[in-house]
């Protein structure tokens, strides 16, 4: 016997038919596909059978140990110090590569470390690449998510206006999302080249010649920097949007009622505007961040995860493996990751911003 | 008029009657929009050796060259592999391994005189060959040279390294270049390893220890390969050379417009060097570094899918692609070298006293194959990342070691690759 939801609801679940089989096929089978992979060694085209390896990539991919290394010391036992008066320690190869006294750091470099009295503290990771790409996943989330959505909305604020033209102003700034990002990448590439680059062309211009071009994409310092900027320029007019359709949402009999109070212009938007945003702020909030995590086709472009690691990403590594690197198994793993990072943060995000 | 219907409509059904009596076979091909007549050859080839027989027709699919490898993979998943493949040289291992290949089954006199580099061989069997090769050198001005009282190196006396150094600092200290030398830092991808890694082997170090094709360790981070990653890092921290954020176009042009003194490029990229500088222009061998010079080997070749149901007939049609006619066509047309030097001596640029005769030489006497395992698509991806990293200004050792580990992983997890 039908229950009553697909018994009244037939003809709803005809026109969703299209849509549920699509999405189960290429994101919901794909997704639990890419779980199983990562408990295997499948890769993309070899001829030997996949074998269940349990959680050897996961390991593979977090491993982190934390190793003490003693300076080198002369045979009075005082260290040895180079030209420059700084302390001399062994090579970390000699401790991880073919030592069977220390097997806990077979096969792990080091990802940083710092000066603890003559003792230097190594933190080693079995995959510093990895751990590189989530570090800088993180940053970029961290500093797009809130400068995105501040900026979008400004935007809105400005452009919900009622003056002539001002459709103009909505259609240029909405232009960049329509616009293919590899487009938009290639185009940066140009605007960051070093040397004749548009930017350090009008920066030279803007400082009377006294500014010094920069590599941005080659510099470890920039690199990722000038990618964010760029990420943001081009998100930006998305979520203006939406802000403008929360905005419109608000009840002018809000802002009359406002108005005849004597309210000025910021505690308008202190007690109309913004409480009215609230949950268009929970949703660009939300969308962002996700947006953000899956950062790619600017570093496929633009990057390419260099210079030295600056701008690897997770979604990067995830293709770079499991497509050119022929480890599906390796990919999926890091898919895995992804998801469990972005639906954490997704739910941490929920229960802060709850009604309450 | 409707005598003249009824002829046509004879010619249709005769046209179809053809047709069903030849067998088709699908072909596939890198080279969509190419810039040269590559393309155009193609299908030059493939509708002569339609009209010269009646047995099978061939029909050409071409694809752009970045997408091409990707559609390969996709199409042996979902088994839907054409009868011909077009395949990389250092690729066809990794293709033959996984199932998409079968041996050539050609006769293998019929491949006497082909240049190393033209011929695909694994596993003892040969599965692909190629109408042309492609060579590297180091591409310079005589008067520049002179000028600067620069020797000109010969294959037969090629600089040594301290001679090589010696130019680059000589060069570097006129001051009228931007940088003394341009690498081709901007092309990523398989040129890393495909122009970079016969550095390393001249150096006496390798991608992988070739002897089994089981390990990288003391091969990839040997003394000799350190010793190749501090002078490639130098290169980069002397400002010899633009490091990997050189700009594409200055790669395309630098060396015409005279930003490099020196330019280590591919005789694709010869014909406009010749154009502009006429007799001045000179192809270079590579320096020596110490275990002799090397170059690159291999190019694109044919060979035929495992999943073919004809194979007798793409090989009847890649014994048709490789008559020397052929072989002369597509060198004039694309500038690369042709597989024998009988065909050679036929084309406009490799013909005794052609411009570009010089890298016929290279093709065949310095030329290395890049390793040949299935792991190459691999390695090569970790190597590249290696040699960015320590142009960059990672530390040497520890770059070479973890390509090494990365590598020697990538083997293990494949069970040795079938060795």
């Amino acid at each position: 016997m039908a229950s009553k939801l697909t018994r009244a609801n037939r003809a709803g679940w005809l026109m969703a038919f299209p849509g549920v089989a699509l999405m189960t096929l290429f994101i919901i089978v794909p997704f639990f596909l890419a779980f199983a992979y990562s408990l295997t060694n499948q890769r993309l085209a070899s001829p030997n059978a996949a074998e269940y390896v349990g959680f050897k990539n996961y390991s593979d991919l977090l491993g982190v140990a934390v190793f003490t290394l003693e300076p080198e010391r002369d045979d009075s036992g005082a260290v040895i110090r180079d030209e420059d008066g700084e302390i001399e320690y062994p090579r970390l190869r000699g401790f991880t590569r073919n030592n069977p006294d220390y097997p806990n750091l077979a096969g792990k470099r080091e990802w940083f470390s710092w000066q603890s009295g003559e003792n230097r503290t190594v933190v080693l990771a079995s995959d510093v690449v990895f751990m590189k790409a989530l570090v800088n996943t993180f940053t970029f989330v961290l500093f797009v998510a809130p400068i995105q959505a501040g900026l979008a909305l400004c935007l809105a604020l400005l452009i919900n206006q009622k003056l002539r033209g001002i459709n103009i102003f909505r259609t240029i700034y909405f232009m960049p999302v329509v616009v293919s990002i590899v487009v938009v990448s290639l185009l940066w590439q140009f605007i960051y080249s070093p040397g004749e680059g548009l930017l350090n062309n009008v920066l030279g211009w803007l400082t009377f010649g006294a500014f010094e071009g920069i590599d941005w994409l080659g510099r470890t310092d920039t690199a990722l920097p000038s990618i964010m900027a760029m990420s943001i320029w081009q998100g930006v007019g998305f979520h203006m949007v939406i802000w403008l359709a929360g905005l419109q949402n608000i009840s002018p009999t809000l802002y009359e009622a406002g108005e005849i109070e004597g309210a000025g212009k910021w505690q308008t938007f202190r007690y109309i505007t913004w409480p009215g945003l609230r949950n268009t702020a929970v949703l660009i909030l939300i969308v962002i961040t996700m947006q953000a995590f899956a950062l790619f086709a600017q570093i496929d472009v633009m990057t390419q995860g260099g210079p030295l690691d600056s701008t690897q990403v997770l979604v990067f590594q995830a293709v770079e493996r499991g497509y050119g690197k022929q480890d599906i198994s390796g990919g999926s793993t890091i898919s895995a990751i992804l998801f469990v990072i972005v639906l954490t943060i997704s739910l941490i995000q929920r229960y802060l911003t709850r009604e309450r | 008029m409707k005598n003249l219907r009824h002829a046509t409509a004879l010619a249709a059904i005769a046209c179809a009657g053809m047709a069903q009596a030849q067998t088709e076979l699908s072909l596939w091909y890198h080279g969509a929009g190419s810039a040269n007549a590559e393309e155009a050859l193609v299908n030059q080839v493939v509708a002569d050796f339609n009209a010269s027989q009646s047995d099978w027709k061939v029909v050409l699919e071409t694809f752009p060259q970045l997408a091409y490898n990707d559609a390969v993979g996709a199409a042996a998943l979902a088994d839907e592999l054409p009868d011909i493949l077009d395949v990389d040289g250092p690729v066809m291992p990794n293709w033959a391994w996984a199932g998409y290949m079968q041996p050539l089954g050609i006769d293998e006199a019929k491949l006497e005189g082909f240049l190393p580099g033209t011929i695909g061989r694994w596993n003892g069997e040969i599965y692909s060959v190629g109408l042309w090769d492609a060579a590297v050198a180091m591409m310079a001005r005589r008067s520049v040279l002179e000028e600067n009282g620069i020797r000109i190196p010969t294959l037969e006396e090629p600089w040594t390294r301290e001679e090589f150094d010696g130019v680059l600092q000589t060069l570097k200290d006129t001051g009228e270049f931007d940088y003394p030398l341009d690498l081709g830092m901007a092309w990523k991808g398989e040129w890393y390893p495909y122009a970079f890694s016969p550095f390393l082997q001249s150096f006496g170090g390798d991608i992988v220890d070739r002897d089994g094709y089981q390990t990288a360790e003391g091969v990839l981070n040997g003394d000799a390969a350190i010793e190749f990653g501090e002078w490639w890092q130098g290169l980069f921290e002397n400002d010899m050379a633009p490091g990997t954020s050189q700009d594409a176009a200055d790669r395309e042009t630098g060396f015409l417009e005279g930003k490099y003194a020196l330019s280590w490029n591919g005789n694709w990229a010869a014909l406009p060097v010749v154009e502009k500088f006429g007799d001045d222009a000179l192809f270079l061998p590579a320096p020596d570094f110490g275990e002799g010079p090397v170059i690159g080997g291999a190019s694109w070749q044919f060979g035929i899918a495992k999943t073919s149901e004809h194979p007798e007939g793409a090989r009847a049609f890649i014994e048709f692609a490789i008559q020397p006619k052929y072989l002369s066509a597509f060198s004039d047309g694309t500038g690369l070298i042709p597989s024998t030097a009988d065909a050679a001596a036929d084309t406009a640029n490799y013909n005794a006293g052609g411009a570009l005769e010089v890298f016929y030489e290279l093709s065949e006497n310095q030329a290395k194959l890049r390793p040949v395992t299935p792991g190459y698509i691999v390695q090569a991806k970790v190597f590249e990342k290696a040699l960015a990293d320590i142009a960059n200004g990672a530390d040497v050792i520890d770059t070479l070691d973890a390509a090494v580990d990365e590598i020697n992983e990538d083997i293990e997890n494949n069970q040795g690759y079938g060795h």
